[in-house]
């Protein structure tokens, strides 16, 4: 991996020690076959390993349903430990990528003609095929500009090299650049995938956690892995270091992806006249007609105060509004708009305080006509 | 002389009030050596701030406390030379992006390759690690979030970051999946009046009850506000018995006569002089969004509960504008007319209404 690459002289002294090592690195796939989910990717791009013939590719797809890893993966099974190191570079977002330096970059890492040498210090062989990969990770950062000249440096160097190209969202790739390569879309993990690989990881590291620990974690992450595990690892060092150690608890889980507790937000929506079902201490249900202006503005307050999220919180909401059973879908639409509203508000940063209110009070408004 | 905020701010994990369970949590994180890159989030002034360093403090120990100030030059793509002060210890340093504007994204980058790239000398260190805190992590630019998203992952083995914002809606889902998220509320009333007598009783002094939650009521879950307003108070009368006055501070005062002028009357002149004092506040650096929330908030106190949604909603359709607009005082004062006109309406309605009742 490249993060061993630049360190490989000081690291030595160094080694990280793999108990302290973060689990979403401990456990990236180290061959393409231990990528979950994604079948197709994976099948097609296994033929390329007895075939040897790869074409430039696009890999793209949401956070953390492992792109990176994949292309990691397929390299180093192709070449191996030795050669990987000139064999394949690695650019991303947080290099330098102004085009005149990734062609620099991309001149100096192509010219060193490629050895053979098939058998590796690990005593296995591997393909070791004449090309050399260059991974643009993070790609749709790149400028329009930098992606147009990017079209040369592949045609220039196209006998030698293999690019591919990762990226978030594919329609910020020129197209020119997009037809030049396979397309690998990669799609959010289902959930008898995410299970099955946290188990593993479960078990690997010798931790117990129940199915209904496992549910959350996959309903908080909605498919992206690496959050999935990076909570779970969260999860159990806060469990185990109470004394004595505690189970995970699905709470845990919620606390740590950020979620606000159902009550809470349960608790908001009835102030907005929602009737909310299945929980359990209904005391004090907001008064019919003391709902209005205030009562909604003070919940928004608090709301604040505990510092919960505009984002997850409104996204809750939303969850209960839509999925309601009883809610006329005219009344439901009125208020899909009001959050449709407020989501692109927040992602153009504004205030997070008037935009709960103004969904708070759009709903109020939408339920009581 | 110190004020009371700096001079009784908690230096370690266990000398920290409120939130017992976190500080619990930070402190077997920190025992752990498995340090994970972390984001404190949760409204300003609930100590978030405080926590850090005393976490910093758990990691390392008293090195920390040795601050320097350095001043740095960056170089932007365009060869602009951009001067930003850090500070630092041998074993952190804090940056806070906004000082260097739209070339946020230069200066995070260099100053963390360079750390990622420097080994910790210090043999004595604690940790192998150093530990970047990155200040209202919130208005980092989108660029700047993409080029932390891979050096948070390769650089792992001598480099923690540790990110502080007011919320984290204006966070990129990449680098929120890299980080264990610590939520800061504030503190409750009772919490808070704890703190106030704890620093009573250093001082030797006794706090009334009643003080105390008035200063509390006043504060809005703000601790560093309410122990400003508490040393504030102690000056004034150094009883602190009888009916206290917790003055307001004058931009609030301002705001509040704003919000006055424009439910007394509707007319093209009363905008003018409500324009005026808008830029008076923004030249005294208001932000604009505190300006628009705060006389919005009070214009809604004096006015019908049938307007009050409108007065809100638009004050949040303006304010989204204002974020990507250039010119704040165009969006305030829009608010501010549609604000007398909608006012307006009403009033004639009703005005209207109770003349057919007449007759
Ligand atoms: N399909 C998968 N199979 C196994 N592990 C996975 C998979 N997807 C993600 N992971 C886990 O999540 C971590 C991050 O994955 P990866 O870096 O490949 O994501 P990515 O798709 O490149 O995300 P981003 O778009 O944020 O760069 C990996 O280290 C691995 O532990
Ligand atoms: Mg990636």
């Amino acid at each position: 991996m490249a993060f061993f690459q630049g360190q490989a002289k000081t690291a030595t002294k160094h080694m990280v020690d793999p108990a302290l090592q973060p689990w979403v690195e401990k456990y990236r796939p180290k061959t393409i076959d231990d990528v979950s989910a994604q079948e197709h990717t994976v099948a097609v791009l296994r033929k390329t390993l007895t075939s040897t013939n790869l074409p430039h590719m696009l890999f793209y797809g949401p956070p953390g349903t492992g792109k990176t890893s994949t292309i990691l993966a397929l390299s180093r099974q192709l070449f191996g430990p030795d050669n990987f190191r000139n064999r394949v570079l690695e650019l991303n977002a947080s290099d330098e990528r102004g085009i005149s330096i990734v062609r620099e970059k991309i001149k100096n890492f192509a010219r060193q003609t490629p050895r053979a040498q098939m058998v590796a210090s690990d005593g296995n062989t591997y393909p070791c095929p004449p090309y050399k990969i260059i991974i643009l990770d993070e790609a749709d950062s790149m400028t329009q500009d930098a992606q147009g000249a990017l079209r040369r440096i592949m045609e220039t160097y196209a006998r030698i090299t293999r690019f591919c190209l990762v990226c978030n969202y594919v329609t910020r790739i020129i197209e020119p650049l997009a037809s030049r390569c396979s397309k690998f879309r990669f799609t959010p993990l289902d959930s008898t995938s995410s299970t099955l690989r946290l188990s593993q990881i479960a078990s690997a590291e010798n931790i117990s956690v129940t199915p209904d620990v496992v549910s959350t974690l996959i309903d908080t992450s909605g498919g992206d892995l690496r959050r999935a595990i990076t909570y779970l690892q969260s999860a159990s060092r806060l469990s185990s270091s109470t004394n004595p150690p505690t189970p995970i608890t699905s709470k845990d889980i919620q606390e740590i992806a950020g979620v606000v507790p159902t009550d809470v937000v349960n608790d908001f929506a009835r102030a907005l006249g929602v009737e909310v079902f299945g929980d359990m201490d209904t005391d004090g249900p907001v008064d019919g007609k003391k709902r209005g202006f205030e009562t909604v503005q003070k919940k928004v307050k608090a709301i604040m105060r505990e510092g919960y999220s505009a984002s997850q919180t409104l996204s809750q909401l939303h969850d209960i509004i839509i999925t309601h059973p009883t809610l006329p879908a005219k009344q439901k639409a009125k208020c899909a708009l009001a959050f449709a509203e407020a989501d692109k508000a927040l992602c153009d940063g504004s205030d997070e305080e008037l935009w709960i209110l103004e969904v708070g009070l759009q709903v109020l408004r939408a339920l009581s006509s | 002389m110190s004020l009371w905020v700096d001079k009784f701010r908690p230096r370690t994990l266990d000398e920290l009030h409120y939130h017992e369970g976190l500080s619990a949590r930070l402190k077997s994180l920190a025992a752990s050596g498995d340090f994970p890159h972390m984001l404190f989030y949760g409204p300003s002034g609930a100590g978030k701030k405080t926590r850090i360093s005393c976490t910093l403090k758990q990691l390392f120990g008293n090195g920390v406390e040795k601050l320097k100030i350095d001043q740095r030059v960056f170089i932007s793509p365009s060869k602009r030379k951009l001067e930003i002060n850090i500070v630092q210890s041998n074993f952190h340093i804090e940056i806070t992006p906004s000082e260097a504007g739209n070339y946020d994204r230069v200066v995070i980058q260099e100053l963390l390759k360079e750390i990622a790239q420097t080994q910790q000398v210090d043999l004595n260190a604690k940790q192998r690690f150093k530990v970047v805190i990155i200040n209202e992590a919130d208005s980092l630019s989108r660029d700047a979030q993409a080029a932390l998203r891979r050096t948070m992952e390769k650089y792992m083995s001598n480099m923690r970051i540790i990110l502080c914002a007011n919320s984290t809606s204006r966070l990129i889902a990449p680098i929120k999946s890299r980080c264990l998220l610590m939520r800061v509320a504030a503190p409750s009333p009772e919490e808070m009046q704890t703190v106030l007598e704890h620093v009573a009783k250093k001082l030797r002094f006794d706090l009334p009850p009643e003080a105390s939650q008035q200063i509390v009521a006043d504060s809005g879950g703000n601790m560093r506000k309410a122990l400003l307003v508490f040393e504030a108070l102690k000056m004034q009368s150094p009883d602190l018995s009888g009916s206290l006055k917790i003055a307001k501070p004058d931009w609030e005062t301002y705001c509040h006569k704003v919000a006055d002028l424009i439910v007394q009357e509707q007319t093209p002149a009363r905008v003018m002089e409500v324009r005026s004092k808008f830029y008076e506040l923004l030249s005294h650096c208001i932000p604009p969004t505190v300006i628009l929330k705060t006389v919005a908030e009070r214009v809604v106190e004096r006015v019908d509960e049938n307007l009050k949604a409108d007065i809100m909603h638009w004050a949040a359709f303006y304010e989204c504008r204002m974020r990507i607009g250039n010119k704040k005082i165009y969006h305030l004062e829009a608010w501010v007319v549609k604000v007398m006109s909608l006012y307006k309406v009403t009033k004639h309605f009703v005005y209207d209404f109770d003349m057919s009742e007449f007759e």
